[in-house]
């Protein structure tokens, strides 16, 4: 199986606190991987490095076969274009309609005709459902819609490897389901990458091909759906049964606790 | 270190900032025009209103207060002399630039800063569209521009608002004091006050992107950093007066 993106014994630190403690994975290409974990696992963090955004401490990371973290940010450019990202929150830029939105990494990085970067636009805003909705502006649509139109702007520049982080985070499960579905026709019609954080169980088994598992930092599971639920490691059987932290304190750490010493 | 990591950040920005404005249009990546005349129009046009009618009082006070010292030497006519120098050479810049620290500063420090908040700034940067290129050189170009262009403004009403005080309460002719108020101005007075606007200009454009850029998290870092661009700016422009005219004084 060929890997699309590869990473080798990396470090980081937010501040003097380590986030990631020297994880090493794998990502398939054509597949869409689901990046799995608790909150505050890292794996946010985890995520803004194979974008770029941050720079490790120590370690790897290779995107078909070229390492990002010793890249110039010309370079590290040029890789970006092969990239897509869906943000938290969609990061559609204020003060730019939709289509402008969507437009604009053409606009930046070709120069194709004006003509022909609409009729791209208008064909991106179809393929995620929003027909019709290019001259909003993002204050006037729904968290989903936002989405939706994140996800055009993700694709603008027919990415091989597009990113989503927490896709289905403040959505109804009805809106949620559709953009899985989305997530879907992307992997089966256009054969991308595709990398999703996510907590979301519902979208897991709806979704991953592939369940790359983080916790405190590090990588306890990489594998497919079938052999995610047929793990007996307890960190894995909790996340899926749903089963809460058990925080046993004897009586005299809690009264220490609760007194601030 | 704290400080440590302020100087390096400002410098940063400072350094990127001259690299997209002044470097990398010549290498193939030009400003974006349509952008910086919507930032001229923001900063600019948008301000002609505060700045006219604060230019137009300052001038009136300036020529009560002249007469005041002035009266009991009946020198009056001298109202003129002084009400010209003081506006071209430093009025009419700093109030200019302290209305658009006001407004244009604060604006770019919180539009960038909630960018960053919602993480706009991060999808640019993705998109592999420089943050800084993309943002802030288009309101260095309206600015140093504009802050100019108000400060002729800010000059024509300040004299304006000092003859008219001096032709009605204080009865000079009003020929005389146009007379007296061409003799008095040298063409090097209004170019060194020309000269300081535009270096306010750069120098709140800079303050506010790098307030901006530091916003981490949300809504109430916004606010902090707009304050502080805001003090930061006003301070700033008045260090750089001080330079600019200890400079002129003893160069020109």
């Amino acid at each position: 199986m060929e890997n699309a993106i590869e990473v080798v014994g990396l470090v980081t630190h937010y501040g003097d606190r380590e986030i990631l403690k020297n994880i090493s994975l794998s990502i398939p290409k054509g597949k869409t991987t689901v990046i799995l974990g608790g909150s505050g696992c890292g794996k946010s963090t985890l995520l803004r490095h194979l974008i770029g955004l941050l720079k490790p401490t120590r370690g790897s990371i290779l995107i078909n076969g070229r390492d990002i973290t010793v890249m110039k940010e010309s370079e590290l450019n040029e890789v970006r274009k092969k990239f897509g990202m869906l943000f938290q929150g969609a990061a559609l830029l204020n003060s730019l309609s939709i289509a402008d939105n969507v437009a604009l990494p053409v606009k930046e990085h070709t120069r194709l005709e004006d003509s022909t970067i609409q009729i791209m636009v208008r064909m991106k805003l179809d393929l995620v459902g929003l027909s019709g909705f290019g001259g909003f502006f993002p204050s006037q649509l729904s968290g989903g819609m936002k989405k939706r139109a994140g996800i055009a702007r993700a694709m603008a520049l027919d990415p091989e490897i597009i990113f989503f982080d927490e896709p289905s985070a403040g959505l109804d499960p009805v809106t949620a389901a559709g953009l899985d579905e989305l997530i879907l026709k992307l992997r089966d019609v256009f054969k991308m990458t595709i990398v999703v954080v996510t907590h979301e169980l519902m979208s897991i088994f709806m979704i991953a091909d592939y369940v790359i598992m983080l916790d405190a930092g590090s990588v306890i599971f990489s594998g497919t759906l079938e052999e995610l639920k047929a793990s007996g490691h307890p960190r894995i059987k909790m996340f899926l049964d749903r089963q809460a932290e058990n925080e046993n304190y004897n009586p005299e750490d809690y009264l220490k606790i609760i007194a601030g010493e | 270190m704290q400080i440590q990591k302020d100087i390096n950040d400002a410098s940063r920005v400072i350094n990127d900032i001259f690299y997209w404005a002044f470097i990398s249009p010549f290498k193939g990546r030009p400003i974006r025009i349509r952008a910086s005349i919507s930032e001229m129009v923001k900063a600019g046009y948008n301000s002609v209103p505060i700045v006219s009618v604060i230019s137009l009082f300052i001038g009136i006070i300036l020529a009560l207060q002249a007469a005041y010292q002035l009266k009991r030497f009946g020198a009056l006519v001298y109202v003129a002399d002084l009400v010209g120098v003081s506006i071209t050479r430093e009025l009419g810049p700093i109030i200019t630039a302290i209305i658009v620290s006001g407004r244009s500063g604060s604006a770019f420090a919180a539009e960038i800063g909630s960018m960053k908040a919602a993480e706009e700034v991060d999808a640019l940067i993705t998109m592999g569209i420089n943050p800084v290129r993309f943002l802030v050189v288009p309101k260095l170009i309206a600015l140093m521009v504009m802050v100019p262009a108000l400060t002729v403004l800010s000059d024509f009403l300040g004299l304006f608002g000092g003859f008219l005080l001096s032709v009605t309460l204080l009865e000079l002719h009003p020929v005389n004091y146009f007379q007296q108020t061409i003799n008095a101005l040298l063409v090097k007075d209004i170019l060194t006050g020309l000269i300081k606007a535009w270096a306010f200009g750069i120098v709140i454009t800079i303050v506010g992107a790098y307030h901006g850029f530091k916003v981490e998290g949300g809504a109430e870092e916004v606010g902090r950093h707009t304050t502080s661009s805001v003090v930061a700016s006003i301070f700033l422009v008045i260090v750089f007066d001080l330079f600019f005219t200890a400079l002129f004084y003893f160069f020109t």
